[in-house]
């Protein structure tokens, strides 16, 4: 599904990603860990273009991503993203926050096949021999809303916070605030989903909550690329284990293999660490 | 201070009997509608020009349009407004062939003038919203430019709200210079009054008052404005 192909990212002068090569198949549930500044959060970032990768290639579904004449937009809706720090929209209510890009993007979509066919209508009626299609227009802007809040209620309904719909995210305690972010993300039915660390920023007795809906979205069949300090959750959900440490993947492995019985021996002074 | 009942006579004879309060209706209305359209405009411009500043230049078109909202920036904050007006009037307009009346000279150069500062307390504004509001909209496929009209600037203008209350108060004192290229504003409504009395004592003390009230009245609408978009914060 996601080929990274020496994969490079520099800051300046500062080397983050030193070349990453790996393959993520669709319903693989990856774990990134190490140290702090490895480089996890990076590659992450690398993976849907929220940094351009200064080298290599990132192939989503076919396209190389990481060329800047892609129109990177319309490969993000298919990857979900879920910050540490959340990053709902802070002008929009709840309902709004999971509306926004899906009715946005919807009714883009809409205008400008209606533009479309306004000239090829026009064209039609001039004495032209061959006519052309017009594009098949099958919604309209209300029904785009409509749909969009029914799903967004869906959802809500799903992580039990459907009678926040119309508050405003400041008023939310952060394991709110990031199921809410999750099912942002999911609005747009993504082909995979990237958390960057999203349980870092939480109150301890938060994290249950917020890894509980991760997992569900797991045992779905979601394919994921989770950033996390977590370990007995890395160990719990994830199919495979990715070991970074200074811009390098060091070791990728089953978690079983990985926490048990780690090959690299920085990996295993890591989990000596944090276990 | 002995003559000062005679002096508001006389002020009261040109002001009410000889029709003095129409000028004074109409200066006002053109004093509002000079800084307020000015204002209108400044806004837009200044928001253009912020966005063009945040941009990330590693592009050759962001660089170019940079250059020039410098250059724009620089031109109009580096010389006073009346000079504005009047090269615009006497000079740019003329050699352009364009014939247009002084009150819309005035609403286009303060406009223009305003655009010049509200792009960088807009800048400021954009600055202040935290970047994972302009990552969250790109990671859910929103363009750059979608993100920043509809996540970002309604963020930034609540954040900037008070400065740019500030701006209009500004605007709405500086408007007194119009009469220069032939605007009928409020002090030249005053100017007539105590011209036709010989007397100026009351019509100018009375045009400082009106610039009191209008600058308090600003105040309460901004007050109240930000009360009402400050709905999304808990603090409130």
């Amino acid at each position: 599904m996601i080929d990274v192909i020496d994969l490079k990212k520099n800051f300046g002068h500062l080397e983050v990603l030193k070349g990453i090569t790996t393959t993520i198949k669709e319903g693989e549930k990856i774990a990134i860990v190490g140290p702090s500044g490895s480089g996890k959060s990076t590659f992450l970032r690398c993976l849907n273009c929220m940094e351009d990768p200064t080298g290599g290639a990132v192939i989503f579904e076919g396209v190389d991503i990481a060329d800047m004449k892609v129109d990177i937009n319309i490969h993000r809706r298919h990857m979900g993203m879920v910050f540490q720090q959340f990053n709902l929209f802070n002008n929009k209510t709840v309902i709004e926050n999971i509306m926004l890009a899906p009715v946005y993007i919807a009714a883009h979509d809409l205008r400008m096949k209606a533009f479309k066919n306004f000239f090829i209508k026009i064209r039609n009626t001039l004495p032209i021999k061959n006519k052309k299609t017009l594009y098949e227009i099958s919604t309209s802007p209300s029904k785009i809303k409509e749909d969009a809040r029914e799903n967004a209620m869906k959802l809500l309904k799903r992580i039990g916070l459907e009678e926040k719909a119309d508050v405003y995210p400041s008023t939310l305690s952060g394991g709110q605030k990031q199921r809410i972010a999750i099912v942002r993300a999911l609005a747009m039915n993504p082909k995979v989903m990237l958390f960057d660390e999203p349980t870092s920023a939480l109150d301890p007795e938060m994290v249950g909550e917020v890894l509980d809906l991760i997992k569900q979205l797991a045992d779905e069949g979601m394919t994921m690329v989770i950033v996390t300090h977590e370990m007995g959750f890395a160990k719990e959900v994830a199919t495979k284990v990715m070991f970074m440490d200074g811009g390098k993947v060091l070791e990728e492995n089953s978690p079983e293999e990985f926490f048990s019985n780690p090959q690299h021996p920085r990996a295993k002074e890591f989990l000596s660490k944090v276990l | 201070m002995g003559n000062f009942d005679k002096k508001l006579e006389k002020f009261w004879e040109i002001f009410y009997y000889n029709d003095g309060y129409i000028k004074v209706v109409t200066g006002l209305r053109n004093t509002l509608y000079i800084s307020l359209a000015g204002l209108a405009i400044g806004i837009v411009i200044g928001t253009l020009i912020a966005i063009v500043e945040v941009f990330p230049k590693y592009k050759r078109l962001p660089k170019i349009l940079d250059g020039f909202c410098r250059f724009y920036v620089g031109l109009f904050r580096g010389t006073p407004v009346v000079v504005q007006l009047l090269v615009a009037y006497y000079v740019v307009l003329p050699l352009m062939g364009i014939n247009m009346p002084g009150l819309n000279v005035c609403v286009l150069v303060f406009g223009l003038n305003s655009g010049a500062y509200v792009s960088e307390i807009m800048r400021s504004g954009i600055l202040s919203v935290d970047p994972g509001q302009m990552e969250a909209g790109r990671a859910v496929g929103l363009s750059y430019g979608v993100t920043m009209l509809k996540i970002v600037v309604p963020q930034a203008i609540k954040n900037i709200l008070p400065t740019l209350g500030n701006e209009l108060i500004a605007l709405v004192k500086e408007t007194s210079v119009v009469s220069f290229v032939g605007a009928a504003d409020l002090y030249v409504a005053f100017n007539y009054i105590g011209t036709n009395s010989y007397e100026f004592m009351v019509p100018y003390l009375v045009m400082a008052v009106i610039y009191i009230v209008i600058v308090m009245i600003i105040a309460l609408l901004i007050k109240a404005m930000e009360r009402s978009l400050r709905k999304s914060d808990r603090r409130n």
